[in-house]
């Protein structure tokens, strides 16, 4: 290996997205109470029935534990010493009305994180929403896409602009008490993506929300509500970066999909929060409730994730089909290296006839890392003909990490058909000796044989990711053998 | 093309178990050599050694490949060069099309040798006239390396990829193993169209069957981790004959020779 290329191979190995911008936040106290809550909603103008929605929610979550089933350790964060409110002094809590209102330090930050903001540069046939911190900083092409009748906003603009919609949809899916950390995030949530596609449109271009968490002491607590109504379709896809930070930060996040008759959302995650380093110091807490609800007949939801950051993730994207003829979907590939531990899964609710799921999981350990899938099918006694099948591959590269899975079956109707496929490999010597002697490098070989491992799942990310997500992969897992 | 001078070999975690013992062997351009020799002799593992497998250590001797020692090179570099192994046990790599692995391969190669690297549309035209040297279709550019393949299918495309990437010199492990006749005519034929003055290649087999095919310049025979005879043609064909006895008796005179 030449000097350039080894050099270049130690640079690519890190995480690139870990600097940080230097940005004047407002003050806010740290930790939780009803005080805090409404001062949150206070400095988001927000009516009074989104300030009960979030009081409401704080109660349930004073009563409320911190689950302790997932295969994960870690250090509870210290509730107290988080901050939940997280404002640009530059924004004070204002969404900028154009972009020159915007902090150049975060222009420049999304700029090197591939996602420019500015017109002349923006990625084509994609509008991004840029949350930073707990702020939507700026969304691309609002007015083309209001042409086509579809609102692309966050939700704190959805709540001003769109009250109506926003009351009918919000807390539908996962309701304020669902679990501790939905029932946290519905009490303090901050920005997040608002989409609405009327009847009979198709979305013109891939929606995206790039989320950021810049602040060391800020948790994130993003919402995101996505309305699909009856035969119309979109695709929406989110990434997400992180600096590099020695404590961990907590990411709590609720994600409510509704998909009315004959409507189709698929939802596409790149997940590169930092993770940590080696020696399991610093990353994020990435603990996700995702749901859809498949609420007319023949609707689909499809969710497709690429996990490969944070130190913790504990996120099951679900889908309950309750239309008849209703389609969930479940793709996921989970990475986790050095000392990363992921439980990641989904759940499926048949409950309307002739449902369909399906999953596939693709689990790749490296390092002394642990990673988990937990997956949940359930048939209700009114699902007749409901069908699942499910597949979960775990990979292993070398000796000291874990991998697990966890299927829970349940099926109250004997019509249904459930199916359940699992393996467990081991990157071989062998198979990279092969590829060696075939020219490719150690690290080339390696990400040659995760993708072809990972293949049908990546084959469902829109165009424009897949080529970035094959990328994350391989850098991902540099020198991951010996 | 290749010299390989007093190698000495160890399995790399159990250095007391030695493989070579002593191998000289001297491949020239445009030769075509076979090894031959029982099981356990050490055939497989020389050509392990010459890819550059970590699995093994070199404890003494050396390996020149155009006059340069290739032992600190890894395999990548090695193949960078021109050395290419078709594998006794061709690896599955599901997922991931032969097309995708040869394009890949062959434009690093390219890359480190500083020729020109194919698009995908060039690939696909260039691919296409080799399958036709091991009698394949194109659907075979789309299927996922050796996964679900035949043993017979296995074989055959090592033989496609060594035609593809045209290496200077290539070992072919075992692979006439486990063909029946009229997919050894094919896999040999491969190799005649592809070998000429300019490359070379070193077949190891258990059997004098290929030989028919292939028109070995030179033929060894390893035994117990040391070429113990070297002949042309006609020594395959006494191997067949009169089995391998014979020479374990003449490596034990021999043997002694060296002590007294």
């Amino acid at each position: 290996m030449s000097e350039t290329e080894a050099l270049e191979s130690m640079v690519g190995g890190e995480y690139k997205y870990g600097f940080t911008t230097d940005v004047e936040y407002e003050d806010f106290p740290t930790g939780i109470n009803e005080d805090i809550i409404r001062e949150i909603s206070r400095r988001k103008n927000e009516p009074e029935w989104v300030t009960e929605f979030r009081l409401e929610a704080y109660e349930k979550w004073k009563q409320m534990e911190e689950p302790e089933w997932p295969n994960v350790e870690y250090q509870t964060p210290d509730f107290d010493k988080v901050q939940y409110y997280s404002a640009t002094k530059k924004n004070n809590g204002k969404k900028p009305e154009s972009l020159d209102d915007v902090d150049p330090e975060i222009i420049e930050t999304y700029e090197k994180l591939g996602i420019p903001l500015q017109e002349q540069k923006q990625l084509q046939g994609i509008a991004v929403d840029a949350v930073f911190d707990s702020e939507s900083i700026f969304t691309t092409f609002k007015e083309k896409l209001a042409e086509a009748g579809v609102i692309f906003c966050s939700i704190s603009e959805a709540i001003q602009d769109h009250p109506e919609l926003v009351k009918e949809y919000l807390g539908s899916v996962v309701p304020k008490g669902d679990n501790f950390y939905a029932a946290l995030n519905s009490a303090v949530f901050s920005d997040g993506s608002f989409v609405y596609v009327p009847e009979d449109t198709v979305c013109p271009m891939e929606l995206s929300t790039y989320f950021r968490i810049n602040n060391m002491q800020s948790g994130q607590f993003e919402r995101t509500l996505i309305i699909c109504e009856d035969n119309s379709h979109v695709s929406y896809l989110e990434g997400c970066t992180a600096p590099m930070y020695q404590e961990n930060q907590l990411h709590a996040a609720v994600v409510e999909l509704v998909a009315l008759e004959n409507a189709e959302i698929k939802y596409s995650t790149i997940q590169n929060w930092y993770s940590g380093d080696e020696k399991g110091k610093g990353g994020i807490f990435n603990f996700v409730t995702k749901r859809g609800h498949c609420r007319g007949d023949n609707s689909k939801i499809s969710w497709t994730q690429v996990e490969t950051g944070s130190a913790i993730t504990w996120k099951y994207p679900s889908v309950i089909m309750q239309g008849d003829n209703s389609i969930g979907e479940f793709f996921s590939v989970a990475v986790t290296n050095n000392r990363q531990q992921a439980d990641t899964g989904t759940k499926m609710i048949h409950v309307g006839k002739n449902t369909k799921s399906t999953i596939i999981s693709k689990g790749i350990s490296a390092g002394e890392s642990n990673n988990s899938y937990r997956g949940q099918v359930k048939i209700s006694p009114r699902a007749d003909n409901a069908q699942n099948y499910s597949v979960c591959d775990s990979m292993l590269i070398g000796q000291t990490c874990g991998a697990h899975t966890f299927p829970y079956i349940e099926s109250a109707n004997p019509t249904a058909k459930v199916e359940h496929e699992a393996s467990t490999s081991r990157v071989g010597e062998d198979q990279i000796f092969y590829l060696q002697q075939r020219g490719m490098d150690e690290d080339d070989a390696i990400s040659l044989i995760v993708n072809g491992f990972c293949k049908e799942v990546l084959k469902e990310l829109p165009m424009e990711f897949a080529v970035e997500a094959d990328k994350l992969l391989g850098i991902k897992l540099e020198g991951s053998v010996g | 093309m290749l010299e390989i001078k007093d190698l000495h070999v160890c399995v790399a975690e159990d250095p007391s178990e030695k493989i070579l013992k002593g191998v000289n062997l001297t491949i020239g351009k445009g030769e075509i050599h076979a090894i031959m020799g029982p099981n356990g002799s050490g055939k497989s593992t020389l050509s392990k050694v010459v890819a550059g497998h970590e699995a093994y250590e070199v404890t003494q001797g050396d390996i020149l490949f155009e006059g340069e020692s290739i032992l600190e090179l890894d395999p990548d570099e090695r193949a960078h060069k021109g050395i290419f192994l078709a594998f006794q046990y061709p690896v599955e790599v599901p997922g991931v099309t032969n097309k995708n692995l040869l394009r890949q391969a062959l434009n690093t190669i390219a890359k480190e040798q500083g020729r020109e690297e194919l698009d995908p549309l060039e690939f696909e035209d260039y691919a296409h006239e080799k399958l036709q040297l091991v009698d394949m279709k194109p659907e075979f550019l789309e299927r996922s390396v050796n996964a679900g393949f035949s043993g017979g299918e296995k074989k055959r495309n090592e033989i496609f990829q060594m035609a593809v990437l045209n290496p200077k010199l290539s070992f072919l492990d075992e692979t006439d193993s486990g063909l029946d006749i009229d997919a050894l005519k094919i896999v040999a034929n491969g190799i005649n169209q592809i070998a000429d003055e300019e490359k070379s290649v070193v077949m190891v087999t258990h059997y004098q069957r290929i030989l028919d095919y292939v028109q070995p310049d030179f033929v060894h025979v390893m035994i117990d981790g040391k070429i113990a005879k070297s002949g042309e043609k006609d020594l395959a064909l006494k191997l067949e004959e009169q089995g391998y006895d014979w020479l374990h008796e003449e490596v034990a005179v021999s043997v002694n020779g060296e002590q007294n």
